[in-house]
């Protein structure tokens, strides 16, 4: 009898395994509900752009007293994630969505810019005082292990006036598949055909067995690049500037070594903003402005272009909007770069184009 | 099923029983959904996913045999080093210590087992990496050089580190286990050894011999936590997929590589393949568990006819 019970709660486990498994996630909008009067939206998704999140939610929150927005950071994929499946009314990412990655989600996806940002190269050398010059050659070689030591030639070459001794250098890439990855190996695929070829364009890049360490997180690498002399990394703007780490000028197209900056990176939106194209969906890197920052990216926030709820839906629109316009002015306090004005324009249509039961939700 | 008589007796049996199911059921329900949810890599690469050594998301090529390596290796650098340390603790506070000092070093042992292991983590980076880098990596490589553990490119972060960290975390967990052990080795038992006229030492080997296969299952409490630790070992381990014989190399295990990409993973293949990185684990806990047991039961057998 003992084991008759057992072997009935046994099935009963399994017959809940079945039902559970054949059920997709996050049909439930248990987050997402109304209550007391006040509205609230739940986003979640990239973690660079938590810290001016967080900001514009509060400020806004200030303003709308009866609009509460949560964000979540998550990473960019979680973010894509969430929005395909529903479980929050926005998503947000440092790259565009793929074709495949649209495909998976129910209804139309929209990408709406909110703000810039850079990958920058920092490194741990004590001796080294004046910034290092990094053209993508040197990066790319620095990443597939072919340069090993500092006082490389190739990097002498670029850099003449820095005393490098002879150490082995110690990359650290990011361990966990991110955004920064991806604007970061998109950026060495565009300019060395060898990453393209053994590397390419990837949230998770695999470097050659031996050559580097993995940080998870962009605090993560950060700490590693602190803590090992000798080493470099790549990392969003906001890391290093609040850690007070150096960063390496990049050359970009035009053949100039670039500090990334906030002016830097919207130069180099606004270099390519003419070859934008309607869905928004496009790269930065290694943009042709003169002065324009090699390394940058767009992060976006993912919505669906017909909204459910027409109520949510016009809280979202009416918040992106103050976010691309009001907002901008927290941008720069957080060291994000603000989209440049072509863009701005672009989006606002985007953003218009937002509807709920056929009916736009803006005007 | 005896007779009992009385309602209650019957209603408490049921309650008991609930209970005990509900653990099967949990377990069966973990299995079958991770199976489940692992089938596509599973149909895809068979057994070639096990000793597959390369991974690169990218181009949906997965094998995990890299992580096992990283997880089973800096498992048992943490037991080399945490064991005899543990061992040590228990029996000095059990055996030797006066009241006084083992209240509170016992007290200080049970804080170390509640600090988060994110805070190890931390501390793994901006204490104990420097150290291994500066010091002990050092020492390791002029004395022990000529073997092939201690040579290669030395930056404080990878197995050697991960596997002190993990020792760290482990310690005391067995050390409060075997310290409970101990103590309930009869009294009797070291009276009549002193009595016998045998040393202290002879006889805390006889009250270690008695409480061996206690000690054994605390040691293999302290490697599950060892295999299935996450948070910490990501930290300092430089999470890189390759199998180097030295232990400066980065290495990578299970727990790291699910907690860094799972919330990344948007492709169902990769996710496919994390879960099935969930299930290896399951089964590398399992296969180390049943040695481990089937080790205790070797020793017990052999103390009974010592």
């Amino acid at each position: 009898m003992f084991i008759k019970t057992i072997s009935i709660f046994l099935f009963f486990g399994v017959a809940l395994g079945l039902a559970c498994s054949g059920q997709p996630v996050g049909q439930s909008n248990g987050s997402t509900s109304t209550s007391g009067g006040a509205i609230r939206l739940q986003g979640s998704g990239s973690t660079f752009v938590k810290p001016m999140m967080d900001k514009w939610t509060s400020e806004y929150g200030k303003l709308n007293p009866n609009i509460k927005i949560d964000y979540q950071s998550t990473g960019s994929g979680a973010g894509i994630k969430t929005i395909q499946n529903q479980t929050a009314e926005f998503g947000a990412s440092d790259a565009a969505m793929t074709d495949d990655e649209l495909k998976q989600a129910p209804a139309e996806i929209i990408h709406i810019p909110v703000v810039l940002g850079a990958v920058v190269m920092t490194y741990n050398l004590a001796s080294v005082k004046q910034p290092l010059r990094l053209s993508p050659e040197l990066i790319a070689d620095i990443y597939l292990g072919k340069i090993k030591k500092w006082d490389d030639e190739k990097i002498k070459k670029e850099n003449p006036d820095v005393q490098l001794s002879a150490t082995d250098i110690v990359p650290v890439f990011r361990a966990d598949g991110s955004g920064t990855s991806d604007i970061f190996t998109d950026f060495l695929s565009k300019t060395n055909p060898e990453w393209k070829e053994k590397i390419g364009r990837t949230k998770n890049p695999q470097l050659p067995p031996g050559v580097g360490l993995g940080g998870k997180g962009n605090e993560g690498v950060m700490g590693q690049v602190k803590q090992t002399p000798n080493a470099i990394g790549y990392v969003e703007l906001t890391f290093a500037t609040a850690n007070n780490l150096p960063t390496a000028l990049v050359k970009n197209s035009s053949g100039n070594y670039i500090a990334p900056s906030g002016e830097t990176v919207s130069n180099a939106a606004a270099a390519m903003s003419s070859k934008m194209p309607d869905d928004l969906r496009f790269e930065i890197t290694n943009s042709e402005g003169a002065e324009a920052y090699p390394i940058s990216g767009i992060v976006y926030v993912l919505a669906y272009k017909d909204q459910k709820d027409a109520t949510k839906g016009k809280s979202l629109a009416d918040f992106l909007w103050w976010a691309i316009h009001d907002g901008e002015k927290f941008v720069k306090d957080l060291n994000y770069a603000p989209l440049p004005a072509e863009v701005v324009k672009k989006t606002e249509v985007k953003i218009n184009s937002m509807i709920s039961g056929g009916k736009p939700l803006r005007q | 099923m005896a007779q009992t008589g009385t309602i209650g007796d019957k209603v408490f049996r049921t309650i008991l029983v609930i209970a005990a199911a509900i653990i099967l059921v949990i377990v069966v329900t973990i299995i079958f959904m991770m199976v489940w949810n692992a089938l596509p890599t599973i149909r895809n690469f068979g057994l070639g996913f096990l000793t597959g050594r390369e991974w690169i998301p990218a181009d949906n090529i997965f094998g995990a045999l890299p992580f096992i390596y990283g997880t089973v290796v800096s498992s048992l650098i943490a037991l080399v080093i945490s064991v005899p340390i543990s061992v040590g603790i228990a029996v000095f506070l059990v055996e030797q210590a006066p009241k006084k000092i083992s209240t509170p070093i016992g007290f200080m042992v049970e804080l170390l087992a509640a600090i988060p292991s994110v805070v190890y983590g931390l501390w793994g980076i901006f204490v104990l990496a420097p150290f291994v880098r500066d010091y002990l990596g050092v020492f390791l490589e002029k004395y022990f050089g000529w073997l092939p553990l201690f040579q290669g490119r030395l930056t404080g972060i990878g197995m050697l580190t991960g596997g002190i960290i993990l020792a760290l975390m482990i310690t005391p967990i067995i050390t409060a286990v075997v310290r409970d052990i101990l103590e309930v080795v009869p009294t009797q038992q070291r009276e009549a050894a002193l009595a016998l006229g045998a040393t202290k030492w002879e006889t805390t080997q006889i009250v270690l011999g008695n409480a061996a296969s206690g000690i054994a299952g605390a040691v293999i409490l302290g490697l599950g936590r060892a295999l299935g630790e996450t948070m910490a070992i990501t930290m300092v381990i430089g999470n890189s997929p390759q199998i180097s014989a030295s232990l400066f190399e980065p290495a990578y295990t299970i727990a790291s590589v699910l907690a860094a990409n799972f919330a990344d993973a948007t492709d169902e293949i990769y996710l496919s393949a994390l879960i099935e990185m969930g299930l290896v684990l399951f089964l590398v806990t399992f296969v180390v568990n049943a040695f481990a047991k089937l080790l205790v039961m070797r020793v017990g057998s052999n103390i009974k006819h010592a």
